[in-house]
C-alpha cells in the first residue's frame, strides 16, 4: 500500500513539466494560424512602420552614430517592445481564460501539476515564440532598410529576453483570475495601450520629454525600450531599467501563481 | 474491506445564495463501488469537488486516505483521480498524447498504451479530441481518471450521453477497476446505474443525504408492508371476495385495480389470502407481488421525478 505524502507538492520543477511544455508548445504549433500571427506580426510592424509612415525611411542627416541609417532605426525598441507586448497582454491571457472557460484547466487542476508550473509553461513558450519572432523581423529589417549592430549586444540580447520576461508576467496576473477569454481581451487591451505609450511608439526615446521618460522607466515596457535603446546605441548599462523588469518578472510571475484560479 | 478511505461529517457548502450541500455525512469503504444518487442539481457533484479538494468547504470535515484535502490538497492528487463533467481538454491534442500528458504528472502512473486498450481507444491513439465522438471523450476521461494509479476514482455522471452498448461496456469497466482494487466513488442521477454497481450508496436531495445502505437495505427498508396482485377465475364472484379477504388480520387494504385485486398487508398477508381462498375452493389464475425497486426508495425520499423533473 502506498503512503500518501505531499512531497511532489515540494519539488522545485514539477514532475511533468517538460511533457507539458511539449505538449503545449505542439499545441500552439498546431494552431497555424496563430503560429503564423506570432512568428510574423513584429516583422509586419517594422515593415510596416519603415514604409508607411512618412519619413521612416529617409536618411538620418545629422552627425553621429546613426548618419546615414533610415530614421526607422530609431523606433527600433518602441517596435520589440510592442512587438512583445502584443502576445504577452492580448494573446496569451485570452488562450489561459479560454482554458479556463472550456474546463482545461479544471481537468488539469485534479493532477498534482501546480498552477505555477501551468503559468511557466506559458510564459516560457510565449517568450520563446517571441524572440524567434524577433530575430525574423530584424533579419527582415537589416535587409529592406540597413540597421546598425548593438553597440552592447550582450545589453541588447539580455534588457530584449528581460523586457520579454517582464511583459509576459504581467499578462499572466491578468490570466490567473480573468474566466472568460472576451474580459481576457477587453483587460488586455487597456493595458496594452498605455504600455505602448510609455515605450514610446507614438514618442521616441528622442523626442520623448525627459518627465516622461523617468515615469516610462518604472513601466515594464518602458524599462524594456530604454534598456534595449541604451544596449543598442550606447555603451552606457541601464541598471534601473534592467532592475525594474526583473521585478515586475518576479513580482508578476509569483504574484500570477498566487492569485491562479483553476476555473 | 471494511478499511473507510472517505469519510465525510456534516458537510456544508453555499454559493451565493444556494445552499449547494446542506449537511452530507458518508462514508467510503476501499475497495467498493459508492453510488452518489440524487436529481440534478441535488449537490451530488459539489460534494465530490469538496473531497477532491477542487473547492473550499464552509463547514464539516473531509478526511481521505486520512488527509484533510481541505487542508492539504495536494496531498491527495497523487491517490485521487477524479473525472468532472465541467472539464475538458484542448481541442487539438491526441489521445495518446493526452494519456502520455497525464501520466507524466504521477509518480506511478498506468502505462497508458495499456489504458487505451483497455478503453478500447488504441484505434484513436492519435485522433485529436474534438474528434472523438461523445462517448469516446467519456471513456477518455475516465481513463484520465486512472493513469495516476489512484486509490480511489471519483467518476461524475460518467455514462450520460452514452449509448445503451456504451453504457454497458462502461459499466463493465467500472467493475473491472474496481476488481482491480480501486476504491470508486461513482456519481449518478441513473437508477438502473446506482442498481447494478453500487455496493454501498447514498441519496442526496437538496444537499442532504436522505437514505444511504446497500441497495438491498434501501430496497428493503420500511418493507413491513408487502403488496401484491391476483386475478380470480371469471366465475368467481369478486365483491364478496373483496370483503372477505379486507377482514382477514394481516391484510391492511384489498382494492381492485382493473381487473386485477390489489393487496397489501403484513408478511403474513400473502399465505393468509392464499389460504382463505383455497378454503372456499378459489385458486387464482395469477399471483404476482410487487416489490419495491430503487426507483420506488428514489421517489419516496426526494419527492422528484427520477430524472430530476419535480413531478
Amino acid at each position: 500500500m502506498r503512503t500518501t505524502t505531499s512531497t511532489t507538492a515540494r519539488r522545485v520543477v514539477p514532475r511533468g513539466f517538460g511533457r507539458l511544455l511539449g505538449t503545449e508548445t505542439r499545441l500552439f504549433a498546431r494552431d497555424r494560424g496563430s503560429v503564423f500571427f506570432t512568428l510574423a506580426f513584429p516583422a509586419l510592424v517594422m515593415v510596416g512602420v519603415g514604409l508607411v509612415i512618412p519619413g521612416m525611411n529617409t536618411s538620418i542627416t545629422e552627425p553621429g552614430p546613426l548618419q546615414g541609417y533610415s530614421t526607422i532605426v530609431v523606433m527600433l525598441p518602441a517596435i520589440l517592445a510592442t512587438a512583445m507586448a502584443t502576445p504577452a497582454l492580448t494573446a496569451v491571457p485570452v488562450f489561459i481564460a479560454n482554458y479556463r472557460e472550456q474546463g482545461v484547466l479544471t481537468r488539469l487542476s485534479t493532477t498534482p501539476m501546480p498552477s505555477a508550473g501551468v503559468l511557466v509553461v506559458h510564459l516560457i513558450i510565449g517568450v520563446a515564440a517571441f524572440i524567434v519572432a524577433a530575430v525574423l523581423a530584424l533579419a527582415l529589417a537589416a535587409v529592406v532598410f540597413g540597421i546598425p549592430m548593438p553597440r552592447s549586444p550582450g545589453v541588447t540580447v539580455l534588457a530584449v529576453v528581460l523586457g520579454a520576461v517582464a511583459i509576459f508576467a504581467v499578462g499572466l496576473v491578468l490570466a490567473a483570475r480573468v474566466s472568460k477569454g472576451s474580459t481576457a481581451q477587453g483587460l488586455g487591451m487597456l493595458l496594452y495601450f498605455p504600455m505602448l505609450f510609455f515605450a514610446g511608439l507614438w514618442t521616441p526615446r528622442p523626442i520623448m520629454p525627459d518627465g516622461l521618460a523617468a515615469v516610462a522607466a518604472w513601466t515594464p515596457l518602458g524599462a524594456a525600450s530604454q534598456a534595449i535603446e541604451e544596449g543598442w546605441f550606447s555603451t552606457q548599462m541601464p541598471w534601473q531599467q534592467l532592475a525594474v523588469m526583473v521585478a515586475y518578472a518576479v513580482v508578476g510571475t509569483v504574484l500570477a501563481a498566487r492569485l491562479f484560479r483553476w476555473r | 474491506m471494511s478499511e473507510s478511505i472517505v469519510e465525510i461529517a456534516n458537510l456544508h457548502k453555499r454559493y451565493g445564495g444556494t445552499q449547494a450541500v446542506a449537511d452530507v455525512s458518508l462514508e467510503v469503504r476501499r475497495g467498493e463501488i459508492f453510488g452518489i444518487l440524487g436529481p440534478n442539481g441535488a449537490g451530488k457533484t459539489t460534494t465530490v469537488e469538496l473531497l477532491a479538494g477542487l473547492r473550499q468547504a464552509d463547514g464539516g470535515t473531509i478526511r481521505v486516505l486520512g488527509v484533510d484535502p481541505q487542508r492539504d490538497p495536494a496531498a491527495i492528487r497523487e491517490s485521487l483521480g477524479i473525472q468532472l463533467q465541467a472539464s475538458r481538454l484542448p481541442a487539438k491534442i491526441r489521445v495518446a498524447e493526452a494519456l502520455e500528458l497525464y501520466a507524466s504528472f504521477y509518480a506511478d502512473p498506468a502505462d497508458p498504451a495499456e489504458l487505451m486498450a483497455r478503453l478500447g481507444l488504441t484505434s484513436k491513439a492519435a485522433t485529436a479530441f474534438a474528434n472523438l465522438s461523445g462517448g469516446q471523450q467519456q471513456r477518455l476521461s475516465i481513463a484520465l481518471a486512472l493513469v495516476g494509479n489512484p486509490e480511489v476514482a471519483v467518476l461524475d455522471e460518467l455514462t450520460t450521453g452514452l449509448d445503451p452498448q456504451a453504457r454497458r461496456d462502461t459499466w463493465a469497466l467500472i467493475e473491472q477497476v474496481r476488481d482491480r482494487g480501486v476504491t470508486i466513488v461513482l456519481v449518478t442521477h441513473f437508477m438502473d446505474e446506482a442498481e447494478r454497481l453500487a455496493d454501498r450508496l447514498a441519496i442526496i436531495d437538496e444537499g442532504r443525504v436522505v437514505a444511504h445502505g446497500s441497495p438491498a437495505e434501501l430496497v428493503a427498508a420500511g418493507d413491513d408492508d408487502r403488496t401484491f396482485r391476483m386475478r380470480l377465475p371469471a366465475e368467481v364472484a369478486v365483491s364478496p371476495v373483496l370483503d372477505a379477504l379486507a377482514a382477514l388480520a394481516p391484510v391492511h387494504t384489498v382494492t381492485e385495480v382493473a381487473d386485477e385485486i390489489e393487496v397489501s398487508g403484513s408478511r403474513r398477508a400473502l399465505p393468509a389470502v392464499v389460504l382463505h381462498l383455497a378454503e372456499r375452493d378459489i385458486v387464482p389464475d395469477e399471483i404476482r407481488t410487487l416489490t419495491r425497486t430503487l426507483e420506488d426508495v428514489f421517489v419516496e425520499v426526494t419527492q422528484a421525478h427520477p430524472d430530476g423533473v419535480n413531478a
